[in-house]
């Protein structure tokens, strides 16, 4: 089975420091990455996202676990060993050599012939369009340019897992926005199995395959960009990953009762007693008046935000949400604060977190 | 009406003073300069501007023989000190702290803190002991002394390269497969270079400086550039002081600017 | 930690040792391990003919102060030694004032230079510090000397009709140690300056202060551990000199590094030489310890 992996963490323990001290960077980490996937691994800084990275890249040695690379126990194996490349936030290129010995290095190192270090240094200079720049020293280049330089050294030695450490949050928006869709289709292109650390989620859901979120040294959530969204496990993912909504909730097994008034049949293995749930603040509905069958709310503010309106809402039962409704032409809001409302929700918008 | 404009870095007397100071410096050295160009015999007479005393001193056996056991000292203990310093700060730079380190230090910082005269009779004795006991003489001696004091200076810009330098450098080789070896040889070494060079230049420099030390550890017949000179002063002084002098000065100038130059284009 | 982290740690203390060991035995043998022959030596007795005689004896650190009576055998203060003591911790904290006097200025100069400029300034401090210390003193000797620049001038300006007496006096060697250790004093005063952030004076003047208590209120306290720094690197080498007092003080104006020197030649007692060495590393010593101590100080409350 594991052999449809790229690469494995199980258990994944890195404590930093000794005794009281120490610092459990990783706690118990495992997740399996596929073959040929856009992995992104998301958290605030801190998480243990980068710490998992080196200890896939071998730059650091887990305190307990394993780590396998297509099967194989690499836990040990030190970085020079591993068919694993990096590409590194300061994106780390040597400064005594040239943009094409840069790229060349890796298949030098490993004593390739000096013909197939060219061709391939020549086909990652025309993959990343840097052919005019061969020749000139790395510190001559835009960040742009480095980062792409950064990219084809990493790539030229054709690894099985390209690891990128937060690679674009140097750049400015502008560039990073031209670089992410260069990255999804230097992926594509290669095949490579790509396992991308980033805080940005807008990143995140952008270009993965897969999303891991991090925090606190755990894994919280691994899925596809659409379940990570739209279904959130936990507090902490839910928040994390764009603006959202927590409302108490109870529920009898079968039917969820919302803010204690909005009623709703409750998902499958919904357990009884005190829940929360999150909603989306577009998947909060609003009508003029607090018709039967809706919650009522009194509006406590309106912000214009340019496509959106953005009304602060205040339950009765004393939960304060937002909800997020598309502008009107005119730019004029709906409602006013002070008016008493009804909110409803999105049908299947609701989801019950797990704490 | 000219306004005088206020700036708040500006104290009084500062400028003034700092010009004095200037003056000051140099001064002496011109006039040292100036004096080797003197055709009269003695020191206190200006007798006209010659070359003199600087095909004099060219001539002298004495000096040839000591600028060529100077420059054989200095060379040897800068190869020396370097190359030991360079371990060394390999060896304290770019690990986690370890136990000990404080004391490797200390040891290397050593030569800086202890006052030349005691260094100097300190192995006055040692070396007594040892010719004493083994017979044997040389030049050696005084190489491994000065060594010995040049490694601090060697130590020192090559530490300070060592840490203004990017580790992930050398994590990014072991990533492209370069042994740590490789790593050492094809990212370490090069981008340590100019440090290393600075090193051993101002062991150079500090090795060619030396009086004290030398004066006490040398053997009969085994002065260096200074310490002849020293030996001369307690005689009568001729202008040809002075042109060994400037030869001395401007060689430790030419060394100082490629120095100076190497040390700010790597910035 | 897991057994490969603690290999991997262990593996790397050994070659942070390993590593350092060429330099620690090179310092060991020529540095380090001479000084413990030193301490040896200090409490043997002085041999007839130069070294020492085999034998365990204080007069070595008692000849430090004291000097025993030819006829009576009893100890009374050694006048001379007293006068070379006093003489070189005069002559060195003069020489410290008088570097601080005109090195702050100096530094405070160079540092308030435009970038491009300020090179060329430092350079011009750095030149004479590298420059080998006997060549220094020689020229110092030029300008002071009965014949040399100073009292030439002097004299062709009508201002004097006999040369000043300054050479071979505590003044010649006052004047000369100042002259060498000055850019020790400048480069260290220098760095301080150089970090000290000079919106600081601009909130100063801001709030009122005279131009007298920006200097004294703001920027002292401010450049102090640089002023320590300077301080103890121009002390240190003036309290041990040898060749300035050697040279501008004729044999005469004996410091201790002088004396010490007199001990191993012509006074043929090494004990005592020995005992002094050990005399001065010891102040010297101590007066780093101060230092490390007022740097640490500087540190902490820093933050």
């Amino acid at each position: 089975m594991s052999q449809l992996n790229a690469v494995e963490a199980r258990h994944a323990v890195k404590a930093f420091g000794q005794g009281d001290n120490a610092v459990r960077a990783l706690n118990d980490v495992s997740v399996e990455i596929r073959k040929g996937e856009f992995f992104t691994l998301l958290g605030p800084s801190g998480c243990g996202k980068t710490t998992l990275l080196r200890l896939i890249a071998g730059f650091e040695m887990p305190t307990s676990g394993t780590i396998l690379l297509e099967g194989a126990d690499i836990t040990y194996l030190p970085p020079n060993k591993r068919p694993v490349n990096t590409v590194f936030q300061s994106y780390a290129l040597f400064p005594h050599l040239t943009v094409a010995q840069n790229i060349g290095f890796g298949l030098e190192m490993q004593g390739r012939p000096k013909a197939e270090v060219k061709a391939t240094v020549d086909r990652m200079l025309a993959l990343v369009k840097l052919e005019a720049m061969a020749g000139r020293k790395t510190s001559q280049l835009s960040g742009g340019q480095q980062q792409r330089v950064a990219l084809a050294r990493a790539l030229a030695p054709s690894p099985k897992v390209l690891l990128l450490d937060e690679p674009l949050s140097a750049l400015d928006l502008k560039l990073r926005r031209e670089m992410q869709s260069e990255l999804k289709r230097l992926q594509t292109e290669t095949g490579i199995t790509f396992i991308f650390v980033t805080h940005d989620q807008e990143e995140a859901l952008t270009m993965s395959d897969r999303i891991g979120v991090m925090s606190a040294g755990k894994l919280q959530q691994v899925g596809t960009p659409r379940e990570i969204y739209t279904r959130p496990l936990n507090r902490f993912v839910a928040s994390f990953i764009g603006e959202t909504n927590f409302v108490p909730a109870t529920s009898d097994g079968s039917t969820l009762t919302v803010a204690g008034g909005y009623q709703m049949p409750a998902p499958a293995a919904t357990k009884s007693g005190a829940v929360t749930v999150t909603v989306r603040p577009e998947q909060v509905k609003l009508t003029p008046t607090a018709e039967p069958g809706t919650l009522p709310a009194t509006v406590r503010g309106v912000v214009y935000m340019g496509t959106d309106m953005n009304y602060q809402l205040h339950l009765a039962d004393g939960t304060e949400i937002e909800a997020c409704v598309v502008s009107d032409v005119t730019g004029e809001a709906a409602l006013a604060a002070g008016q008493t409302v009804g909110v409803t929700f999105t049908p299947g918008s609701l989801q019950v977190l797990e704490d | 009406m000219a306004i005088k404009t206020f700036s708040v870095s500006t104290l009084p007397g500062f400028t003034a003073t700092a010009v004095i100071v200037f003056v000051a410096l140099y001064l002496p050295i011109l006039t040292l300069v100036a004096y080797s160009f003197n055709a009269s015999q003695s020191v206190a007479i200006w007798g006209g501007f010659s070359w003199d005393w600087y095909i004099k001193a060219w001539n002298n056996d004495a000096v040839k023989d000591a600028t060529v056991r100077s420059l054989l000292i200095a060379v040897c203990a800068a190869v020396i000190s370097t190359a030991v310093a360079t371990m060394a700060a390999l060896g304290t730079t770019r690990r986690k702290a370890f136990k000990g380190q404080t004391f490797i230090y200390v040891m290397i910082n050593q030569p800086l803190m202890v006052p030349e005269i005691v260094t100097a009779v300190s192995l006055l004795i040692l070396f007594g002991m040892v010719k004493q006991v083994t017979g044997i003489q040389g030049i050696g001696y005084v190489i491994f002394a000065h060594a010995a004091f040049c490694i601090p200076f060697a130590y020192l810009p090559i530490r300070a390269r060592l840490e203004g330098m990017d580790l992930t450098l050398e994590t990014a080789a072991a990533d492209l497969y370069a042994s740590p070896w490789q790593t050492f040889r094809h990212v370490t070494l090069p981008i340590l270079l100019p440090g290393v060079i600075a090193g051993a230049m101002l062991a150079f420099v500090i090795s060619l400086d030396d009086v004290v030390i030398t004066e006490f550890t040398k053997s009969g017949g085994q002065d260096t550039l200074p310490t002849y000179m020293l030996g001369q002063m307690r005689r009568q002084l001729t202008p040809e002081i002075n042109a060994i002098s400037s030869m001395l000065l401007a060689l430790t100038i030419v060394l100082l600017t490629a120095f100076f130059l190497l040390t700010r284009k790597n910035d | 930690m897991s057994a490969a982290e603690e290999a991997q740690a262990a593996q790397s203390v050994r070659n942070g040792w390993l590593l350092s060991t060429p330099a620690l035995v090179i310092l060991t043998l020529f540095a380090v391990g001479p000084l413990l022959i030193v301490v040896v030596y200090s409490f043997l007795a002085p041999g007839q003919y130069g070294n020492v005689e085999w034998k365990l004896s204080l007069d070595g650190w008692r000849g430090i102060l004291w000097t025993k009576d030819i006829f009576d055998d009893t100890y009374g203060l050694a006048d001379a030694n007293v006068t070379i003591f006093w003489r070189s911790i005069k002559l060195s904290i003069l020489t410290t004032v008088l570097t601080f006097a005109v090195g702050f200025p100096t530094a405070w100069f160079i540092a308030t230079r435009p970038a491009k400029s300020r090179a060329l300034w430092l350079f011009l401090i750095t030149i004479p510090f590298w420059t080998n210390l006997l060549i220094r003193t020689y020229a110092i000797n030029e300008v002071i000397r009965n014949e040399g620049l100073l009292n030439t001038v002097l004299i062709k300006l009508g201002l004097i009709s006999e040369p000043l007496r300054i050479i071979y006096t505590d003044t010649a060697v006052f004047i000369g140690m100042a002259y060498v250790y000055l850019p020790l004093m400048v480069l260290p005063l220098f760095a301080a300056i150089d970090r000290f952030d000079m919106r600081l004076l601009e909130a100063a003047y801001d709030l009122y202060a005279s131009r007298m208590q920006v200097l004294r209120r703001v920027i002292l306290p401010i450049v102090k551990p640089g002023i320590i720094a300077g301080s103890i690197l121009v002390f240190v080498p003036s309290l041990g000199a040898y060749v300035t007092p050697r040279v501008l003080g004729g044999g005469k104006q004996m410091m201790i590094g002088n004396f010490i020197d007199l001990q191993f030649g012509q006074g043929r007692n090494w004990p005592l030489g020995a005992a002094l060495s050990l005399t001065l590393l010891i102040i010297v010593t101590a007066a780093l310890l101060i230092y490390v101590k007022y740097a640490n100080r500087d540190v902490s409350n820093g933050h």
